[in-house]
């Protein structure tokens, strides 16, 4: 069976054995990174484009650094307004950027959807690097990846996902693939927190921290906006980091070789407390590593796009 | 139609010979170091390892190398079960023996010696092969060959190994 | 001039007439309706297996002039109408200036006129500047020509303001027509809120914010004794609210439009920004509530709520498009395909939505075919069957979610006023 995706838009369509084999793949991009070249030539001559209208430091930087361990040629593309200010549509700004001849266009962007239209009018790959509220599949994958590198597996672990649910891509993506997986997901937020009918994608839903967090296998805490508050969303940044936010106490209840994560950046002593980040429970740093291998295995496994066809690894494939 | 063109007995001896001749070319056998491509390559390096050992008693450092990334055939062929390039010693300033079974076009070996070099900086780099079927695009030779197969472009050659496949044997189709 | 429509079935609902029949036109009225009429001097259509049905009203459109002629313009909106089957629409308030002074009323009215095509009717803004703050000077809005009062433009938040304006409208004896959405429910809202805007990460509006007012509109218009119409009905529970209402005697008219029984929110999934309009698109339970309504006659009015917009408004992120679809070339065939080709209405009460009831809402002496009305009628070609192409539409926009939709029926031909404006597709 090849690997016939063109397109990374998010985790919802994806297969259990397209996860695996990105994860499998990734694994061996890790593999590169204790060398002193990091680097190989798989996609050298490939034009990779991060076309980005939201600003992000952090996922700009992991795709670039990705691109470029596979020799890809990388241009950082930043739309800082929305088209709608410039008089130009998006269709038109998407237009011009891929006349510069791009192969791949990872594309961050505030509004969900994005992605997706561009694959109707674009003809190079597109991957999502994260679209308002509805995805951010690299997240997910390594994510996940992270959860089977310590935990040798993901199916049947007990995973609690706390905080903001209704505005996260970052919970989404991690929502599909976590279930996807086969692991046991409870999400715990407010009722305000949690999007309509959230449950029907085969999630527990819970609203008591203390309760949920026993027995644990991963704890997942998601960035707060402390805007929120102004919305009523939650009474004060005081009450939510009482009742949701993760400390040692809380941290306790979970088992005791649960691990800690998040997708960054945190907001130390709301949704969790500077002794569980810094605690040896916590893969917060080895999330952002993970990011790169995740990358690269995506940017190589859709480069082939829709001809891909399985390499025969026996020596005479060529 | 398949032709059988060695069997377990056969496979046993060319690898003998082959170790043989190993031990013979290099005089510092604490130089050198073997290094498989994935897979099978990394298979027959392990076997003549073993009887370099037999024979002269000296362990000589085996690792394997996965090419997947430095094929340059991406976009043809995208490889879904790339295996980790596994060299736990470091090969700088080694004579690296690379060990492949059959030896085609010569690519695959292009792309190990640029694999091989990511990784550091030897002092040679020779190559094992167990099977040279002719055919080759680029200007490689195999140092050590166990046979010499002439094929037609259609013919496959097909490796088995005990550890892969559950038995040894070479045969054409 | 005379004209004379022959061998066609004449449905006209106000009076019980379902029957093959003639019509004379004589002077832009109609002068005579009986079998066989034979008259020499008469220019003779044969309608032969058309429908001849009162000139379709259409009482929800935005014509966009002034001030946004780059979308459409009162000239391309009334082709439009005319293409669609439609002899009289009436247009909402929120252009550039906001209709809410007797100079835009006048200068809608004459730019309808000069068009001569189908008539055109100003909807006047019931807030100055569409502010919710201050009624306008309704008297005067309403003496200069304009045929109701309307919030589309902005919805009254304020109760108080709701309350004076349907109190002083009263004497008037004219509806006030209400989009109802309580805006604060509703921020930064673009889909129906459900599982659907769960998954794609879309910002939701809850039905409730527009049942609530629904609910809100009615209880003060019948404190007051007012006439009130409520726009657009999306959502189930606003349909039993009117239905309630009604139940209870309560004076209160509404319309849905052809999206609230066709599509769900399951349509907004390829972020196709012509899925995205205001109320938004509802789910099956709702579709099925607005068949419901339509089929009890708790709906009395079908309307298009037509909202041309340019690609400079469509062609963006889900969240920055415009709400709104066009309406006036869909409306005909999607109400005979959806509703009466599936056995929802009867051809006699898809009538009665399309012209009876929006005449009688707006005040007009119009949707009926008796000897002495205004010569508007439309002539339906029930069995056509073609996909819908928006690159055929007269409107200047193209912005539908039906572009490619396979539909069966069709308006044949236009007359307003005794003179035949569209035929066959073709404007005359």
């Amino acid at each position: 069976m090849g690997f016939k995706r063109k397109h990374l838009i998010g985790l919802e369509d994806a297969t259990p054995e397209e996860i695996e084999t990105y994860l499998n793949t990734a694994e061996s991009f890790k593999s590169i990174f204790d060398r002193k070249i990091k680097k190989v030539p798989a996609l050298r001559g490939r034009t990779v484009i991060n076309l980005f209208f939201e600003n992000s430091t952090r996922t700009r930087t992991s795709f670039e650094l990705a691109a470029k361990r596979l020799s890809a040629d990388v241009i950082n593309f930043s739309v800082s307004t929305s088209s709608v200010s410039k008089g130009e549509t998006l269709i038109d700004t998407a237009k011009t950027i891929e006349a510069l001849e791009s192969d791949m266009i990872v594309v961050r962007h505030s509004c969900s959807g994005v992605p997706l239209l561009l694959t109707k009018t674009l003809k190079s790959g597109i991957v999502n690097a994260g679209d308002g509220m509805h995805e951010h599949p690299t997240q997910g994958l390594l994510d996940l990846f992270t959860i089977r590198e310590k935990k040798k597996k993901i199916k049947g672990l007990k995973i609690v996902m706390v905080g903001d649910i209704a505005h996260s891509r970052v919970a989404r993506s991690n929502i599909y693939g976590m279930t996807k997986m086969g692991a046991d997901l409870t999400l715990v937020a407010p009722p305000t927190l949690l999007p309509k009918d959230i449950e029907n994608l085969g999630v527990k839903v819970d609203h008591d921290l203390r309760k949920a967090v026993k027995g644990a296998d991963v704890v997942y805490m998601l960035r707060i906006q402390l805007e929120r508050q102004k919305r009523n969303l939650f009474p004060s940044i005081r009450e939510f980091s009482t009742l949701y936010g993760m400390d040692e106490d809380k941290l306790k209840l979970a088992n005791k070789d649960a691990i800690v994560m998040h997708p960054g950046p945190m907001n130390r002593g709301v949704e969790i407390s500077s002794e569980v980040a810094d605690s040896e429970q916590s893969v917060i740093c080895e999330q952002v590593t993970n990011g790169i291998a995740v990358r690269m295995a995506v940017l190589y496994l859709l480069a082939g796009g829709e001809t891909n066809e399985i390499a025969s690894l026996s020596g005479q494939g060529n | 139609m398949s032709k059988k063109i060695m069997d377990k007995d056969g496979l046993g001896k060319t690898l003998a010979r082959l170790a043989h001749e190993v031990i013979e070319k290099n005089d510092n056998l604490d130089e050198i170091a073997l290094v498989g491509i994935r897979s099978r390559g990394d298979l027959i390096a392990m076997r003549i390892a073993a009887r370099v050992k037999e024979i002269s008693g000296k362990s000589i450092p085996v690792g394997a190398i996965d090419i997947t990334f430095y094929r340059d055939d991406v976009g043809l062929k995208i490889a879904k079960d790339a295996q980790p390039t596994d060299v736990k010693f470091s090969i700088d300033g080694k004579n690296i023996i690379l060990v492949d079974d059959v030896l085609y076009t010569g690519r695959s070996t292009r792309a190990a010696i640029d694999a091989l070099l990511d990784i550091g900086r030897p002092k040679t780099i020779q190559l094992l092969v167990l099977i040279d079927r002719g055919h080759k695009q680029l200007p490689i030779h195999a140092d050590y060959v166990g046979k010499n197969i002439p094929t037609s472009f259609k013919e496959i050659v097909e490796i088995k190994m005990q550890e892969m496949d559950g038995e040894d044997s070479i045969t054409i189709t | 001039m005379k004209l004379l429509l022959s061998a066609g079935r004449v449905i006209d609902p106000a009076n019980k007439i379902d029957d093959f029949l003639d019509i004379l036109i004589e002077d832009g009225k109609i002068v005579k309706v009986a079998k066989d009429i034979k008259d020499k001097t008469a220019k003779v259509e044969n309608l032969k297996g058309k429908v001849i049905v009162p000139g379709l009203i259409d009482m929800h459109v935005h014509l966009r002039e002034p001030g946004f002629e780059y979308k459409e313009t009162i000239a391309t909106g009334a082709r439009s109408a005319v293409m669609g089957g439609f002899t009289s629409v009436a247009c909402m308030p929120n252009t550039e200036p906001v209709m809410d002074n007797t100079a835009v009323v006048e200068l809608v009215i004459s730019k309808g006129k000069k068009e001569n095509l189908a008539n055109v009717f100003p909807i006047a803004s019931v807030s100055k500047h569409a502010k919710g703050e201050e009624i306008s000077d309704i008297g005067m809005l309403l003496n200069s020509g304009a045929v109701a009062l309307s919030d589309d433009a902005a919805p009254l938040m304020n109760a108080e303001v709701m309350r004076r304006a349907f109190e002083y409208t009263k004497q008037f004896n004219v509806s006030i027509i209400t989009h109802c959405e309580d805006k604060n429910m509703t921020i930064d809202g673009v889909m129906n809120e459900s599982f659907n805007s769960t998954t794609l990460g879309l910002r939701g509006m809850a039905s409730v914010a527009e049942s609530l007012m629904v609910y809100r509109n009615i209880a003060i218009a019948n404190y007051m004794g007012a006439l009130v119409h409520i726009a657009h009905v999306s959502c189930k529970e606003s349909v039993e609210i009117i239905r309630w209402a009604k139940k209870q005697g309560m004076k209160v008219t509404c319309e849905t439009a052809p999206h609230y029984f066709t599509l769900t929110d399951e349509a907004v999934k390829t972020y196709d920004t012509n899925t995205k309009m205001n109320p938004p698109l509802r789910g099956a339970e709702d579709v099925k509530a607005i068949k419901a309504g339509l089929k009890d006659g708790t709906i009395d009015c079908i309307a298009s709520d037509h909202a041309p917009h340019g690609r400079i408004d469509k062609e963006l992120e889900y969240n920055y498009a415009s709400f709104g679809i066009v309406g006036l070339e869909t409306m005909v065939p999607l109400t005979l395909t959806e509703l009466v080709d599936k056995k929802i209405l009867t051809l006699e009460q898809a009538v009665e939505k399309l012209s009876v009831m929006p005449a009688k809402v707006l005040g007009l002496k119009k949707g009926t075919l008796s000897v002495g009305a205004d010569a508007d009628i439309t002539v339906l070609d029930i069995e056509k069957k073609y996909n819908v192409d928006v690159n055929k539409f007269e409107s200047k926009s193209k912005n539908s979610p039906f572009n490619g939709k396979s539909v069966k029926g069709a308006a044949f031909m236009t007359i307003v006023g005794g003179e035949i404006k569209m035929k066959e597709g073709k404007i005359l």
